[in-house]
């Protein structure tokens, strides 16, 4: 029973993280978002029992692409631009 | 880019934390989950939480370029060091050449269940600790020029 709670939290999670990525339109707010999302799904990867791959997913997603996309935006500037 | 005291501060003390699991899950790589890339990966992680904290400049200085280019070279030379000498000795290429030899990594695993030993498995546990250092110092190096990058964008 509580496995199912769990599971469905975080799917839940994974999906609201995941309409944040594409909705949000500051770009440090989308990175962010974007962590907690890789974060989300190592807990799902560790839950379905794979626990190698729920340790990779939490050192490259959650810190190494976190780190690079905010040294990135930070280089081009944080806003996005509005193409009508 | 220096940020305040407190996130310096926070950087430091948990930065020999993250090293040390970092080595953990490489040590261990042939007992527990996670191997040489994980534990690469984190700890590279932690020299991510040095850089964003002190500024790329001030690790620069400690941590140069150079020397993870050459931790870089060094885990890819004991990788195939390692996998070539058992064709010295007489045997195919990737042989574990030190399992059951009782020389270093040479134990004899114990038969059924138990919590695991560290000094078994041969060639595979330096082959982890080689893919380990490779990592680590192949994402710091990706790292390193994304900023060098970002300045000269700037």
């Amino acid at each position: 029973m509580i496995e199912v709670i769990a599971h469905t939290c975080i799917i839940a999670g994974l999906i609201i993280s995941a309409a944040m990525i594409v909705r949000f339109r500051d770009l440090i707010s989308a990175a962010i978002a974007f962590g907690v999302f890789s974060f989300l799904l190592s807990l799902e990867f560790y839950i379905l029992q794979a626990p190698d791959v729920a340790i990779a997913e939490a050192g490259i997603g959650a810190g190494l692409t976190t780190a690079i996309f905010i040294i990135a935006i930070r280089a081009v500037g944080r806003d996005e631009e509005v193409e009508e | 880019m220096n940020m305040s005291r407190i996130v310096r501060t926070v950087a430091d003390i948990s930065f020999p934390f993250i090293l040390i699991y970092g080595f953990y899950i490489v040590v261990h790589g042939h007992l527990t989950p996670g191997g040489g890339f994980q534990g690469g990966a984190v700890i590279a992680t932690g020299i991510v939480l040095l850089v964003a904290a002190h500024g790329h400049e001030a690790v620069a200085r400690q941590i140069t370029g150079n020397l993870l280019k050459n931790a870089e070279t060094f885990g890819l030379l004991l990788f195939i060091i390692t996998a070539l000498i058992a064709i010295l000795l007489g045997q195919g290429f990737f042989t574990n050449w030190l399992a059951n030899t009782g020389m270093l990594f040479g134990t004899p695993v114990a038969f059924g269940p138990g919590p695991g030993d560290l000094n078994t498995a041969g060639v595979i546990p330096i082959m982890n600790i080689a893919v380990g250092i490779e990592v680590l110092g192949a994402l710091s190096i990706i790292l390193y020029y994304m900023l060098s990058g970002a300045q000269e964008a700037r």
